[in-house]
């Protein structure tokens, strides 16, 4: 240890530690905090009003119009957390098992499924907007082209597809981050392993199921995790592919833009409530804890098991 | 091994002719296709006019032809945005890398009463949804006087950075051995001296890891410009891009310029640091 005079150790320790623990006190801790406290008040635009229990939380859960809204956005949400762990995680498995054989170029493709990471949600979501247009799009052209112009459609315009687009360009966005938490997982299974399992099977879809599967357990939790939280805080793609109301018809809004709108207001209705959306907010942050948490612990214990 | 599975091959239809190999290379190339197409239309899109796009949307357009860009340049504030971005980008990136190692180090190097609480607190914002909190920072920023003012996403961009940058520096700066230290104290070297002499240089490799997990959010956020900046001189490049988008609703060939323009420098650098850019992106989730 060092052989500073207390003092003087325990100014210099404290130099270091105060200031990055006051930013993340102040810009961090303290609005978490005060989201919980404003969801227990009746606020008049900017100014507080009074204390009114669970009142805010009452009128999300159980009041209409709020009722069916908070209804729309949760369920959404749900369709698109499931969605994309068949898509983009369940892929993103498969790829990385793929990768993981080093076939020639598999470098190349690791740098290509990676991509669509570093842009920005912005950018993916006007880029799909644009390739979805009715009829300047690349989708409807080249469906056209093929001679399947019944199958072209406004993908956006349309309460059936709208959801479903924006789960496919999310896919495409995100695929490469599941796909290399995986291949690092498999990239740690000891050959040993691999080598026993060789001479029992050759089946390959076995060796998946049996070792593959079980042995990355560490990464499906994080995976799992990440694309939880990722799917209950879906905000932007929906806000540039849709906008702001999710639309058509609320065919895509998503608890996210709902709380968005409820705590900001918007252009039509120009409702700005921060004791609901704070009670929104509370809600969408504890569930999103408990879910996460749970998933961690048990998850957690599955592997020490392994 | 070759006999067995040769007859194995043989009695499978397309597993049989192509081997199992080449089914999963044909996999991998359809699948970088599919990764890189969208990316090389947006970019050809860009040298087109919206004639071209709408006719001949996959053929191969004349680079030369730069129309959409000098409409960029000229008629917008698409360079504005950029500086923004990069002002904010770099200075929270400073910040973070500059407090974060100062946290790791104390916590890493020195034993304090509180010193695994104050760990946790660090590490107990690494998952929270940061959002969902927008309404008291609004209201904090506003408090504060810095709402449109980039000083607010300075501010919120550097806390939300240092959770992981904490965390992965205190890992890094416990592996590495602490006779050079022990040595110069024997020397009566000052501890500020120690860590500015010794140590950092040895935590370089784990601030550019921590560097590269922070610099990607915070440059492609838009979230928190959308609530914080109004000021339209004052928007960061993902927030611009809206406006830009709104203006030119109609014009495809300038639209799909905008969007390669925001999109080269952050492909440009992954192009060129992937291996870097990949390990310190999935490092968090990689333990």
């Amino acid at each position: 240890m060092p052989n500073l005079r207390p003092t003087g150790r325990g100014l210099w320790i404290t130099a270091l530690i105060v200031p990055p623990l006051a930013f993340v006190a102040l810009f961090i801790v303290y609005p978490i905090v005060s989201a919980f406290a404003y969801a227990f008040f009746d606020w008049q635009g900017l100014l507080r009003g009074e204390f009114v229990w669970f009142e805010n939380f009452r009128i999300v859960l159980f009041e209409e119009p709020y009722a069916s809204w908070t209804r729309n956005a949760f369920s959404h949400n749900i369709i698109v957390f499931f969605a994309l762990m068949v898509l983009q995680n369940g892929l993103g498995f498969f790829l990385a098992y793929a990768l993981w054989r080093e076939l020639p170029g598999a470098k190349f493709h690791r740098v290509a499924v990676f991509l669509p990471v570093v842009l920005s949600t912005i950018i993916v979501g006007y880029l799909f907007k644009l390739f979805l247009h009715p009829l300047f799009g690349v989708v409807n052209i080249s469906l056209k082209g093929m001679g399947l112009a019944e199958l072209a459609q406004p993908w956006l315009g349309q309460s059936s597809t709208a959801l479903w687009a924006l789960i496919i360009a999310n896919a495409w966005h995100m695929v490469g981050f599941p796909t290399l938490v995986f291949l690092a997982g498999m990239q740690r299974i000891p050959t040993e392993i691999l080598d026993a399992v060789r001479m029992e099977t050759r089946s390959e879809w076995v060796k998946i199921v049996k070792i593959v599967w079980p042995l990355v357990a560490p990464s499906t939790t994080v995976v799992f995790v990440l694309l939880f939280v990722g799917a209950f805080n879906w905000f932007e793609l929906p806000y540039i592919m849709a906008g702001l109301d999710g639309s058509p018809f609320g065919s895509t809004d998503v608890l996210g833009l709902y709380f968005y709108r409820t705590a900001f207001g918007n252009v039509s209705s120009g409702q700005q409530d921060f004791g609901l959306g704070s009670a929104l907010a509370v809600m969408i942050f504890l569930f999103i804890a408990v879910i996460a948490g749970v998933v961690t612990v048990r998850l957690r214990a599955r592997e020490i098991q392994l | 091994m070759s006999a067995a599975e040769t007859t194995y091959y043989d009695r499978k239809g397309i597993i049989g002719t192509l081997g199992r190999d080449g089914l999963i290379q044909i996999i991998l190339i359809a699948n970088t296709f599919i990764m890189l197409v969208p990316i090389l239309i947006m970019v050809f899109s860009a040298f087109k006019s919206t004639q071209q796009i709408f006719t001949a949307p996959f053929s191969i357009p004349d680079f030369a032809n730069l129309i959409n860009f000098a409409k960029i340049w000229t008629e917008t504030n698409f360079l504005q945005y950029l500086l923004n971005s990069f002002v904010i980008t770099g200075a929270s990136m400073a910040l973070i890398l500059t407090l974060g190692t100062m946290a790791a180090y104390a916590l890493a190097r020195y034993e304090f009463f509180g010193a695994g609480f104050i760990l946790m607190f660090f590490i107990a914002g690494l998952t929270l949804p940061l959002k969902l909190a927008i309404i008291p920072l609004f209201m904090l920023m506003r408090d504060l006087g810095i709402l449109n003012n980039q000083l607010s996403l300075i501010f919120v961009y550097t806390a939300m950075g240092l959770p992981s940058t904490v965390f992965i520096m205190t890992g890094f700066i416990r592996t590495l051995p602490n006779e050079l230290e022990d040595a110069a104290r024997m020397d009566g070297a000052s501890e500020p001296r120690i860590m500015w002499a010794i140590m950092l240089p040895l935590v370089r490799p784990a601030m550019v890891i921590a560097g590269i997990q922070n610099v990607v959010p915070i440059w492609n956020d838009f979230f928190f410009p959308l609530v914080f900046i109004q000021n339209d001189a004052l928007k960061t490049l993902p927030q611009g891009l809206t406006t830009f988008m709104g203006e030119y609703a109609t014009d495809y060939g300038v639209l799909f310029a905008g969007l390669t323009l925001s999109a080269a420098p952050i492909i440009l650098i992954y192009i060129v640091l992937s291996r870097q850019f990949i390990s310190g992106m999935t490092s968090g989730a990689i333990k």
